[in-house]
């Protein structure tokens, strides 16, 4: 149905490299990999949403070369998205035939619309759903449901499905599967991207595994069994790092009881002084949602948080809370969360301690500031050419370091950090870890977010595993393996092979 | 050292274009006119203007925590309403009535504050709402009409130094005074902070709240202020006062180089953009524009000056 040979995209970096794939009709096609392995910029080259800098696309026999989805989706070929792209303010039925409204001299044929809509609702469990719902009013599980059935609406000879099942409840994803499986009897070609490998088992004929932008292989599902998928995920072997000095722990720091909220469950885990927990988990396994609740950056629905000498206070309802109880957090996402983008690094570095800096009168001192913000920018080897300078103007891995200096400069006992090196060049990558190992030295607790494996490898004491909200397993350094995370990372429920810590 | 945090004398720069805009404005008045460039024409203009640079003074800071207050008029009008009141049925002196029109003034904008950061409500249709709130108490109480008090006030309005008034001495010093707090203080850095990026000054362990609420509160303070100056300056308590006075302030602080978006203001920019509101008007006034070309002139400029603001950005980022 759908050949593409030698697929190469780079944003920046390699995303996709010399990928060959063949989608055959009446198959259901799985891609799976880690986060980041292309995945999805594989399916929006093949929906004509991006174009691959190299490579050639054949389907049916003839060359296709979309310019656009629009192209893509007149010649039958057909996406739902990971990322939901609901208009609010339409309603159903508009949302499903958005581009193909039945109208008669420009005024749109309610009646028939409604109709329409019905029958296509009908397909994926969704009868009771009233065509005319504004989007913006649904949860995201039907939300969702109602992107499949937007596509199930069009005719379509090849559907990509990104992570379909991504807010679907166990219900709703059986409606998929059994539709999935009448569309791949119709004879179309469905490409199921996922992280979940029951889903895999399940559904898929034949299956992709992809690491690092590269196909590392396809084959009839028959002939991969599930430890094989993961092994070939992974693929590496990992050297040990440089075995962190064994720092006595001190006592713990942070004790965390049972957090459940909109997105994690019952997580409970402790930090000791002078350790480094990582935690692990797919994209959205609740990683930033856990630490930003223990932050006080959201309120839990039940939990509780203990910090303070030997753990016994529990007082954090707010992120004032978290940092006069010893906390700081450096967030995941620096641009909109973390940074005061316009502003001199001057005013990002001491925004949390400007209070140290002030006189009686709350002016604040310019040379106690400086005094502040100097000696933390060169412990971390910051590179700016003034402290007036834009933080703007700075390199992601600068950008990050002040962020860290900031939280330094608050002189945590617990320091939460999200993604310590995302979008930061190798050199500044180690010099993070290298800093992060050194403040554990000192007797920090630390907290490591990160959904790279190899990261929390190098710098974790002991590692949480997270899927779906929900803590899977717990490993000691030397327990641990690529294979044993990431398979518990992709499962569904508590692993019990795995090697439970008491946290 | 500057003591800004906006990055390399950002600010300074702006400064520096409003004063020569200023100037540029008062030499083309004087060359077309025959009476721009005297004392008695400065004096008056200086004269009219310190209830304008008294509420854009206070409402520099709420822009600057990306906030808005439309309401600064009528709560204008409604603080001049009670010490005309107080001064006329209560029999107040003048201090008493004008600590009177102080508290009125506070309330609105604590008012204003509460409704917007406890409720997180934007605070555009907050202050739209309590404008015409307020606008409606200053009928209710004055029953519509002027109260003159006259003599009673004339101590305030009188002129002090080199025919400047002691009001318009006091909106400068208060313009030197919230500059500094502006750039100087710790409160100053967190609203700018706040308004540049309010998720990070959160997680960054301050909360925000306190520092809005005493934004809302003092902008409040100001505008009752500026209500004791208003009534002074025309000996009469008038309901219908400050229609439009918003938007002069609002225009003003615009001009002077505060972001509407938040993240950058400067109080002694505001304050240049009252006189060359001020000095545009009376010189096209003088020059024999009529009301209609004026607005159409200072709209402009208006338009000019969040142009001028968006190229700043574009050149910062």
């Amino acid at each position: 149905m759908l050949v593409a040979e030698g697929l190469g995209k780079a944003f920046g970096v390699p995303v996709l490299v010399d990928v060959s794939l063949e989608l055959r009709a009446g198959e259901v096609h799985a891609i799976v990999g880690e986060n980041g392995a292309g995945k999805s910029t594989l399916a929006r080259i093949l929906a004509g949403l991006v174009r691959p800098d190299r490579g050639r696309m054949t389907l049916r026999g003839q060359p296709f070369a979309p310019r656009n989805s629009g192209e893509a989706k007149s010649l039958g070929i057909a996406i739902v998205h990971q990322e939901l792209s609901a208009i609010a303010t339409l309603t159903v039925a508009e949302t499903l035939f958005l581009d193909r409204l039945p109208a008669r001299a420009g005024i749109i044929d309610r009646k028939r619309l409604g109709e329409e809509a019905h029958a296509v609702l009908d397909r994926v469990g969704l009868g009771e759903l009233h065509p005319d719902r504004r989007v913006g009013t649904l949860g995201l599980g039907h939300l969702q449901l109602v992107e499949i059935a937007a596509a199930l609406a069009r005719r379509c000879d090849v559907l990509l499905l990104d992570e379909p099942t991504g807010a679907l409840s166990p219900r709703e994803s059986e409606v998929l599967f059994t539709q999935m499986a009448r569309l791949r009897a119709d004879g179309t070609a469905l490409v199921l991207i996922t992280h979940r490998l029951e889903e895999v088992a399940r559904t898929a004929d034949r299956i992709s595994v992809l690491r690092d932008g590269r196909l590392v292989a396809t084959r009839p599902a028959a002939e991969l069994p599930r430890d094989e998928i993961v092994r070939l995920m992974v693929g590496r072997d990992l050297a040990d790092p440089p075995p962190r000095p064994a720092a006595t722990p001190g006592p713990v720091a942070l004790r965390v009881e049972g957090l459940s909220g909109p997105r994690y469950r019952d997580v409970s885990f402790e930090v000791r002084g002078g350790e480094i927990l990582g935690l692990a988990g797919l994209m959205g396994a609740g990683r930033t949602e856990v630490l930003r609740a223990v932050f006080g950056a959201d309120r839990p629905t039940s939990g509780r948080v203990l910090v303070g000498p030997d753990a016994t206070v529990a007082r954090i309802a707010s992120p004032a809370d978290a940092v006069r109880m010893g906390l700081a957090l450096v967030t995941e996402d620096r641009r909109t969360q973390g940074l005061l983008l316009p502003l001199a690094v001057r005013a990002n570095v001491t925004l949390g301690s400007l209070h140290r800096a002030a006189d009686p009168f709350g002016a604040v001192r310019a040379r106690v500031e400086e005094g502040l913000a100097r000696p933390v920018l060169e412990s971390l080897g910051v590179r700016i050419r003034s402290l007036e300078q834009p933080v703007a103007q700075l390199s992601g891995g600068n950008q990050q370091k002040v962020l860290l200096a900031r939280a330094l400069l608050q002189d945590p006992a617990v320091l939460l950090v999200d993604e310590p090196t995302r979008g930061v060049d190798v050199g500044a990558r180690a010099e993070v870890h290298r800093l992060l190992r050194e403040l554990a030295a000192r007797g920090k607790a630390i907290v490591v977010a990160s959904s790279e494996i190899d990261e929390l490898f190098m710098l974790a004491d002991r590692i949480l595993v997270l899927a779906r909200g929900r803590v899977t397993a717990a490993f000691v350094r030397g327990a641990w393996s690529a294979e044993a995370v990431m398979a518990a990372a992709v499962s569904a429920g508590p692993d019990p092979h795995a090697e439970r810590h008491t946290a | 050292m500057s003591g800004t945090v906006a990055g390399p004398s950002g600010a300074g720069r702006d400064v520096l274009a409003l004063l020569l805009v200023l100037a540029a404005l008062v030499i083309a008045f004087s060359l077309a006119t025959e009476r721009f460039l005297t004392a008695s024409t400065l004096r008056t203009i200086a004269n009219q203007v310190p209830e304008l640079v008294i509420a854009a003074v206070g409402l520099t800071f709420v822009l600057l925590i990306g906030a808005i207050d439309l309401s600064v008029g009528s709560v204008m009008a409604l603080s001049s309403a009670a010490m005309g009141l107080g001064l006329v049925r209560l029999g107040l002196g003048l201090g008493p009535a004008s600590l009177l029109a102080l508290a009125v003034g506070t309330a609105g904008g604590a008012g204003n504050g509460l409704l917007t950061v406890r409720l997180r409500l934007p605070s555009f249709i907050v202050t739209l709402g309590t404008m015409e709130m307020a606008r409606g108490l200053a009928y209710l109480a004055t029953r519509s009409e002027t109260l003159y008090v006259g003599e009673r006030v004339e101590g305030l309005a009188e002129a002090a130094v080199l025919g400047l008034s002691a009001p318009f001495l006091a909106s400068v010093a208060l313009v030197a005074v919230a500059q500094l707090a502006l750039t100087r203080t710790v409160f100053g850095r967190h609203a700018t902070a706040i308004g540049t990026n309010e998720e990070a000054v959160r997680l960054a362990g301050i909360d925000p709240a306190p520092v809005k609420l005493a934004i809302f509160t003092g902008a409040g303070f100001l505008v009752g202020a500026a209500g004791i100056v208003y009534t002074s300056r025309l000996g009469a308590a008038d309901p219908n006062a400050g229609i439009g006075f918003e938007l002069q302030a609002i225009a003003a602080v615009v001009v002077g180089g505060t972001s509407l978006l938040g993240g950058r203001a400067s109080v002694v920019g505001s304050f240049l953009g009252v006189l060359v509101i001020a000095v545009l008007g009376s010189g096209l006034a003088q020059a024999g524009a009529q009301e209609p070309t004026k607005r159409l002139v200072t709209g402009a400029v208006i338009v000019a000056a969040v142009v001028a603001d968006r190229f700043r950005r574009e050149r910062a980022s």
